[in-house]
């Protein structure tokens, strides 16, 4: 294995014309994407960095995660949270316009060795758990899905996630599923709890909790992290994740680690 | 046909397009975007005698046309890179040239002695000038008298191609570049990056974990333009320019202002195949303009 990059899957820079922009609530929005050409493999928790055009403040690319696949009909769905400048232009994208992607980078979700398995997704770290939960489901896996938004209004793509997995919700108010952040949802009790494996993405208050909890509880527990990046491709160093073996690109070496390697 | 070739004080170029240190990793990170055969060449991240972690994250900050970076050279050391990276990368037909740097004068002579004995490193490019450590890197381009010491000793050991990579941030950068030409360097490349900072007003806290980092990107062109510029006309030995080209118009505009050659840096960050779209953006400016050899362009700013 080569250590300077981890990832040998080709890496694509294409034009995607935009089928839909679909907004969803106050900060989400969702993103169909077609390609003329045959999309290659694509793994759970990779991503795109996408080009943002007309933004002054805006000079790279915007990492986003894929959220869903269709290979019939070329087309690559992405769930993005309004954040700052970049997505908000992005936001504005219509019907018909071009996204240039870079994609797919990262490495990926490891396939369970056995079932069950837990996907966690916490706001706009929902968006990988829809294609990671229908990626697994094809390997006869039966996922199951708890995702933890702020209230009621913020809830994404609820039937669309049902679809494929038991799906538990938390929201901080309580106005949604039950109350709390995920670690407060009653899956986790002691005597509830039944997973082999849980799969995170969410920001990084949560993945931390969820690292100790699982290290604690000898449970696996693979994260997703989403550190500043520049480049996506490994070259500049600059989204470094400090691990057991030292720094770790999280463009090329990540996004997925397993918390027991990471020190944070 | 558009004759592209350039002699670089030694250094054959297919073309006058090389990519910065720093932004291209080793080369192999780009092999799925373009064709590292068809660069004039490429500098490979900056290479240190020991390994080194670089600066705690977060070492990324983007700012209006361009970016700030801390990285504060991370890299395997020089063993490593002769030893599981070079073989990686070496026959590659291109100029590849290793970016070397240092804390002290010893590491400096010790890491470039290591690069001289690789038959397929044509050249260093003896980097003087890294805001984001501590000791040494900039320390050393921003006077006179210590980059005078770490080219001359730097240059008894190394025989090949030594191109020394000047810091912007000095008083007068033209007479760093007279001193590093007087003790034995073959060409200079400037600049790297503009010390600069960003802070997050919500949190009130520095944007990078060194609170002060290198800028780069479209934002530094017109100065580092002006420091080529003074430089070229001040030295005999080539210029090699670089600081926020991202299209081949902007090379040609660091050409004119008297580099032979350009190093495309933070571009590749945004566009990774845009070495290749500003080679083909040369050829097509010399067609268009009549230009059959690119060295017509090398210092033909027109008063």
């Amino acid at each position: 294995m080569s250590y300077y990059y981890s990832m040998k899957m080709k890496k694509y820079i294409q034009d995607f014309e935009v089928l839909r922009n679909e907004r969803l609530s106050k900060d989400y929005y969702l993103l169909k994407l077609w390609c003329e050409e045959e999309l290659p493999v694509i793994m759970p928790a990779q991503f795109a960095e996408l080009k943002i055009n007309d933004s002054p403040s805006t000079f790279l690319r915007r990492p986003i995660s894929i959220h869903d696949v269709n290979y019939e009909k070329n087309t690559i769905t992405l769930l993005i949270r309004i954040a700052g400048d970049g997505t908000a232009k992005l936001s504005e994208i219509r019907q018909g316009m071009i996204l240039n992607m870079i994609y797919p980078l990262g490495n990926s979700f490891s396939l369970p060795l056995k079932d069950k398995v837990l996907l966690v997704g916490g706001g706009c770290g929902v968006a990988p758990m829809l294609y990671t939960a229908r990626y697994f489901m094809q390997f006869g896996f039966d996922p199951t899905l708890l995702l933890g938004y702020r209230d009621k209004e913020s809830v994404l793509r609820r039937g669309k996630f049902e679809k494929y997995g038991n799906v538990f919700y938390t929201t901080e108010d309580g106005s949604f599923g039950e109350k709390g952040n995920v670690l407060n949802h009653s899956l986790f009790s002691p005597e509830v709890f039944n997973f082999t494996k849980i799969y995170a993405c969410g920001p990084e208050a949560m993945l931390k909790n969820l690292g100790k909890w699982a290290i604690e509880h000898g449970v696996d527990c693979e994260v997703s992290l989403e550190n500043l990046m520049a480049c996506g491709v490994g070259a500049c160093l600059c989204c470094v994740q400090n691990t057991n073996e030292g720094h770790k690109c999280v463009c090329t070496e990540g996004p997925v680690f397993n918390v027991k390697d990471l020190i944070w | 046909m558009v004759n592209l070739e350039i002699n670089f004080n030694g250094l054959k170029l297919k073309n006058p397009v090389l990519t910065a240190s720093g932004t291209f990793g080793y080369g192999t990170e780009f092999t799925d975007f373009i064709d590292l055969n068809r660069l004039g060449g490429f500098i490979v991240k900056g290479t240190t005698l020991n390994h080194r972690e670089g600066n705690p994250y977060p070492r990324m900050a983007e700012t209006p046309s361009g970016m700030l970076n801390a990285v504060g050279l991370q890299n395997k050391g020089v063993k490593v890179f002769c030893d599981k990276i070079y073989p990686e990368i070496k026959d590659y037909k291109t100029n590849i040239l290793v970016n070397v740097s240092g804390s002290a004068i010893e590491d400096y002579v010790a890491t470039a002695e290591m690069i001289n004995t690789l038959d397929n490193i044509p050249g260093i490019e003896l980097n003087i000038s890294c805001p984001n450590v501590k000791e040494g890197g900039m320390a050393f381009g921003t006077s006179c008298v210590s980059a005078a010491e770490v080219v001359k000793e730097v240059r008894k050991v190394y025989k090949k191609h030594l191109m020394v990579k000047l810091s912007p941030n000095v008083t007068d950068i033209v007479s760093i570049a007279q001193t590093v030409e007087e003790h034995g360097a073959d060409s200079v490349s400037l600049v790297n990056t503009f010390l600069g900072m960003a802070i997050d007003a919500k949190t009130r806290k520095p944007k990078l974990s060194t609170i002060t980092g290198g800028l780069s990107g479209p934002a530094i062109k017109p100065i580092a333009l002006r420091m080529v510029w003074q430089v070229s006309k001040a030295v005999k030995i080539p210029v090699c320019g670089l600081g926020g080209i991202m299209t081949a118009e902007d090379a040609i505009e660091f050409l004119l202002a008297g580099a032979s050659s350009i190093q495309v840096g933070t571009a590749n960050f945004v566009e990774p195949d845009a070495t290749i779209k500003i080679i083909e953006g040369i050829k097509y400016y010399c067609r268009k303009y009549g230009v059959k050899d690119i060295n017509e362009l090398i210092g033909g700013l027109k008063s």
